[in-house]
């Protein structure tokens, strides 16, 4: 409420407020928090470096893996040194439903209709659309494999591959390959029938399995000749396409997601946080962000900023979508604990 | 171990299956870390071989950006630090515990040791909501702190190791010759317990240098330390930097540790030649 | 005659009492002296570990979520007989409670604890909250039932009482494979989903292997390092210090390079033709063990090797000279006087895998996973701290008490030697 009067406020004193910000120089910087890595980079040359130039206000970039916990702990504390934090789609949903992060004002922040529909949510703001794709080294398969169901043929395509050790995507990917429908797919996950069967999928191809852990594994594993093909985030594939290696992506049957922008409950740069959020979601700077590292942009006017290149390697391409599914985060937010326990139980048989 | 001239057979025969078995054991240490170097060199973003062409862009990296010299920087005012405090109070309790039995010394010992087994998630989350009442979340202090508690367990478990040897006697033959404690302790008992000393601190100080989950918690953005920064981004790419800063620490270390084991040669020869 | 006997003793001793007197005194000083150097460490751990942790592991037996968001809920529901459905002052309480908790993140707080109970409870309440009519003159067990009927589930009001009391168990029974039946008695879990007991067994038998595998690899280097000049040792010393300044995470990608299919171990060997196929060294066991051998083998050799510094050479030669076997004056002689140093080792190895959890993360399989991995998993990724902190303080009660034993036997075996 307080925050919606005091953005109401400077709506109305237009530029001036904002000049006057600038003028003064904001004392305290806002502490923006990402995943890090080379999606951090591409953030600072997109994102935070531009804010700083053009606002005036100080971003302190920093980085974590995740760690959900000191989130939590920030907030049970009051201690909030973190203002903005990148996060995945079922850590925002936890977050939001436990109040750890502040309700979005969309009204104020006055973005909505420039996004896709599932960067708008009730307590984040998409930044990137990312997606776990089929991915596959064309210079060992005999032909290119077109969905889950070649990746189970362990006949017509032989040598390991490389899943996600735990339940999330994998499960999804046992079930596509065993004939559900892409929409179908979580009303059969939501019954225990539909479980026994992705595990019971699972089961014929478990030996030829070898799982990754981190993100980074995958596309190390199929440059090094380890997997022949392997489940992959899409963005690491692009940049070892850019290197010359012969690695393909399999779209049809992809899962997506998309990464958050959330303001910590608590924090007390609000204001500047909404000005950095609707900065990072304009069209201009997703497309310099999206031109560093193929992942998609939230709002669809940056599409058409980038090269045609560019365009066809991003998520959110309409050729990309076809026979792709966004990730049910709710089913996971409430099933994940369960079904990562049985995963990790069949998985150590 | 020499071999005597008037060794028997067997005796030569076992003392080169020690030697062999000694320096596969040696090159079993050192293969991982000369695996590493060549890469750091790749022009390529994967960590693998066969190495496609020459490239510095990871030195680069390392020393233009700010991130990792900063994180360098504060890994190493945090790491000493800690090991300093660490090493003091280690000593101190390893040789307390060592002197006399005393009631409870099973649940101190145990409370000494304890930093090493509980899981590092929980540490840090404890700390967190501990520090975050005394102001010490997003310090150096913090940190050192720490740091500090969790290097503590390795210096008093290789002191007190250490002390199991040593003579007490020698200890009452120093005070009765008028030493006081304080000089007794410095120049009897710290020269002969200092491998133990020495190895306890590096134990702790190779702690605090590759620890991720509690700094992760306790640090702020600005006080990032190197393990922070090598972890940085790993959900997607583990990246060959990692190698470039690996390869200089290890060149540094090396350095370091040839001037010393020169400046101890020399020492020697000093006071032979006297 | 007793009388006499007593009174001449008590005359013989009484300067030989002094001196005892004197002794216990001088013992107690020892005691004191020892106690005040102990001190400060021990303050210090209380104060920056001790109180940390222990609030932290509290949590594994903690329940107050509910009690804190609803405590007239709590209070009512806990004198239900637990047959059919509650009456109408709990129905009451729950949905006035129910509304209040949308304010300070309360509604999230008991949303997590219920969902323990039953994964579709958070999509339950927040329905439920939203169906909840503006006036409060209505008959609170229809509405609910009306909103939605597994308010009219007995099974939905047991799940509630169940985290009505302050502290429960269920945490620490889940981290043992164990839960309450519907009945309130302990049973297993379901056979497919049973993984922690195995998780603690394979995390003490990961631990035990490498610490082994440590003894039998630093033991000669040690030696070796010990009886070298120290011009030599110090040389060879450096190389067992490098790795040391490696961090983790370069160590681990480097065994990754090594010991992957397409690495350098499997192409070496491919190339002098010793096997014609891969083989998998790495992502299971094999990797683990490499991995977790070499990054804590110098915490085995340093202190063997200090230990070893201060033991004279001169017993090992007198026992060779008196006519002792080379191997027997070694194994009798020269080795009981390094136990100190291995039983340190040892111990400093076994602890620190017990807690390893990144290193197997990024080599290790599915079934190479220790149980740090879950109780990271349970803080970071799911927020369970009730489930993270009963793993955690199952592993501390196990881990302490095992270094009791350990401690005894080291500190029996040194009573004999001496």
């Amino acid at each position: 409420m307080k925050l919606k009067n005091k953005m109401t406020k400077q709506l109305l004193t237009g530029g001036l407020l904002t000049a006057g910000l600038a003028l003064a120089g904001n004392a305290q910087a806002l502490t923006v928090i990402s995943f890090g890595g080379a999606s951090g980079d591409a953030m600072q040359e997109a994102y935070y470096a531009p804010f700083s130039q053009q606002t005036g206000n100080a971003v302190t970039p920093g980085d974590y893996n995740g760690e959900f916990a000191r989130i939590r702990a920030m907030v049970e504390t009051g201690n909030v040194s973190w203002d903005v934090v990148e996060v995945e789609s079922p850590e925002l949903a936890r977050g939001c439903f436990e109040g750890l992060f502040e309700p979005i004002d969309w009204e104020v922040l006055g973005i909505a209709d420039d996004l896709i529909p599932a960067a708008v949510t009730e307590c984040g703001v998409g930044t990137f659309v990312w997606s776990t794709v089929l991915a596959y080294d064309a210079d060992r398969l005999p032909r290119a494999p077109e969905s889950w169901a070649d990746f189970w043929n362990v006949e017509e395509f032989p040598g390991t591959r490389g899943l996600r050790r735990g339940a999330k995507y994998t499960l999804e990917f046992a079930l596509l390959a065993d004939g559900v429908a892409v929409e179908d797919l979580y009303d059969v996950l939501a019954t225990p029938e539909g479980v026994n069967r992705a595990f019971a999928k699972l089961d014929e191809i478990k030996p030829h399995i070898q799982w990754w852990e981190a993100g980074a594994q995958p596309p190390q594993w199929l440059v090094a000749g380890d997997v022949v093909m392997s489940s992959a985030y899409n963005g690491r594939i692009a940049a070892a396409q850019e290197e010359g290696r012969n690695l393909e992506i399999v779209w049809n049957g992809s899962l997506y997601d998309l990464d958050y922008w959330a303001i910590v409950q608590g924090s007390n740069q609000a204001e500047t946080a909404y000005d950095f959020i609707r900065f990072a979601s304009q069209a201009d700077t997703q497309a310099e962000y999206s031109s560093r590292i193929p992942y998609g942009p939230v709002n669809p006017a940056a599409i058409e900023l980038l090269s045609e290149k560019q365009a066809a390697r991003m998520p959110t391409a309409d050729a990309n979508l076809e026979g792709a599914l966004a990730v049910n985060t709710d089913f996971w937010v409430d099933f994940g604990e369960e079904l990562e326990q049985r995963f990790n139980s069949w998985a150590s048989r | 171990m020499s071999l005597q001239p008037y060794a028997s057979p067997i005796e030569r025969i076992w003392f080169w299956v020690f030697r062999i078995f000694c320096g596969l054991i040696l090159l079993f240490l050192m293969v991982p870390v000369l695996v590493i170097i060549p890469l750091s060199f790749s022009e390529s973003s994967f960590l693998t071989y066969p190495i496609q062409g020459f490239s510095l862009r990871w030195y680069e990296q390392i020393f233009s950006s700010g991130p990792w010299m900063d994180s360098l920087k504060n890994s190493l005012i945090v790491a000493p630090l800690a090991t300093i405090l660490a090493m003091i109070f280690g000593t101190l309790a390893a040789v307390g515990l060592n002197r006399a039995d005393f009631p409870g010394k099973g649940l101190i010992l145990a409370l000494l040791i304890s930093p090493m087994v509980v899981p590092l998630v929980i540490v840090a989350v404890g700390m967190y909501f501990f520090f975050a009442n005394l102001g010490l979340l997003n310090s150096y202090t913090g940190l050192v702190i720490a740091h500090a508690v969790l290097g503590v367990p390795f210096v008093v478990i290789t002191v007190n190791a250490t002390l199991q040897n040593f003579d007490y006697n020698q200890i009452r033959a120093g005070a009765s010759l008028g030493a006081s404690p304080l000089r007794v302790f410095f120049t009897v008992v710290l020269p002969q317990i200092i491998p133990g000393v020495a190895s306890g601190g590096l134990f702790a100080f190779a702690t605090s240098f590759d620890e991720v989950v509690v700094a992760l918690f306790i640090a702020s953005p600005t006080e990032r330390t190197l393990p922070i920064q090598m972890f940085s981004g790993i959900r997607e790419n583990i990246s060959p930097a990692i190698a470039a800063m690996a390869t200089l620490l290890i060149l540094m270390s090396v350095v370091l540790l040839l001037v010393m084991e020169f400046l101890r040669r020399r020492s020697e020869k000093l006071s032979t030649h006297r | 005659m007793t009388s006499i006997t007593a009174n001449h003793t008590a005359q013989d001793n009484q300067p030989i009492a002094g001196l005892k007197a004197q002794l216990r005194r001088a013992e107690r000083m020892k005691k004191i002296k020892a106690m005040l150097l102990v001190a400060p460490l021990a303050l210090f751990l209380m104060i920056a570990f001790v109180m940390p942790i222990s609030s932290m592991l509290w949590r594994s037996i903690d329940n107050t979520e509910v009690g804190s968001v609803m405590p007239k809920t709590a209070d009512a529901i806990l004198h239900w007989d637990g047959q059919g459905i509650p009456d109408e002052a709990v129905f009451e309480a729950f949905a006035n409670e129910l509304r209040e908790s949308r304010a300070g993140g309360g509604l999230g707080r008991i949303g997590r604890r219920l969902n323990y109970e039953d994964p579709t409870f958070r999509s339950l309440l927040t329905q439920t909250l939203r169906g909840l009519p503006a006036t409060t003159e209505v008959t609170w067990t229809e509405e609910l039932i009306g909103i939605n009927a597994r308010w009219n589930e007995t099974s939905t009001w047991l799940a509630v009482q169940r985290t009505a009391p302050t502290v429960t168990d269920r945490y620490l029974l889940a981290a043992l494979d164990l839960e309450r039946a519907e009945q309130g008695q302990i049973a297993k879990v379901a056979p497919n989903q049973r993984l922690y007991v195995e998780v603690f067994k394979r995390t003490l038998v990961i631990a035990g292997g490498v610490t082994l595998i440590c003894l039998f690899l630093g033991f000669p280097l040690a030696y070796l390092l010990a009886t070298l000049p120290t011009s030599k040792s110090n040389l060879l010393l450096i190389c067992v210090l490098l790795p040391f300044w490696t961090s983790l995470l370069v160590r681990t990608a480097a065994w990754i390079v090594l010991l992957q299919s397409g690495g350098l171990v499997n192409s070496g060997l491919m190339w002098t033709g010793i096997i014609d196929a891969p083989i998998q060294l790495v992502f299971n066991r094999i990797g683990v063990f490499f991995a977790m051998v070499h990054v804590l083998l110098p915490f085995m050799i340093l202190p063997l090797y200090s230990v070893m510094k201060s033991v004279p050479s001169t017993y090992q030669r007198a026992a060779v000279s008196l006519g002792a076997h080379p191997f027997a004056a070694f194994w009798q002689v020269y080795v009981p006087q390094t136990l100190s140093g291995i039983a340190a080792g040892t111990i400093l190895v076994f602890i620190m895998a017990l807690g390893y959890y990144i290193t197997p993360a990024l080599v290790g399989g599915p079934s190479d996973q220790m149980v740090s991995y879950y109780v990271a998993y349970y803080t970071n990724t799911t927020n369970n701290w009730g489930m993270a902190a009963a793993l955690g303080a199952l592993l501390l009660i196990v881990t302490l008490l095992l270094y009791m034993v350990y401690h005894k036997l080291v500190n029996q075996k040194q009573l004999v030697r001496s």
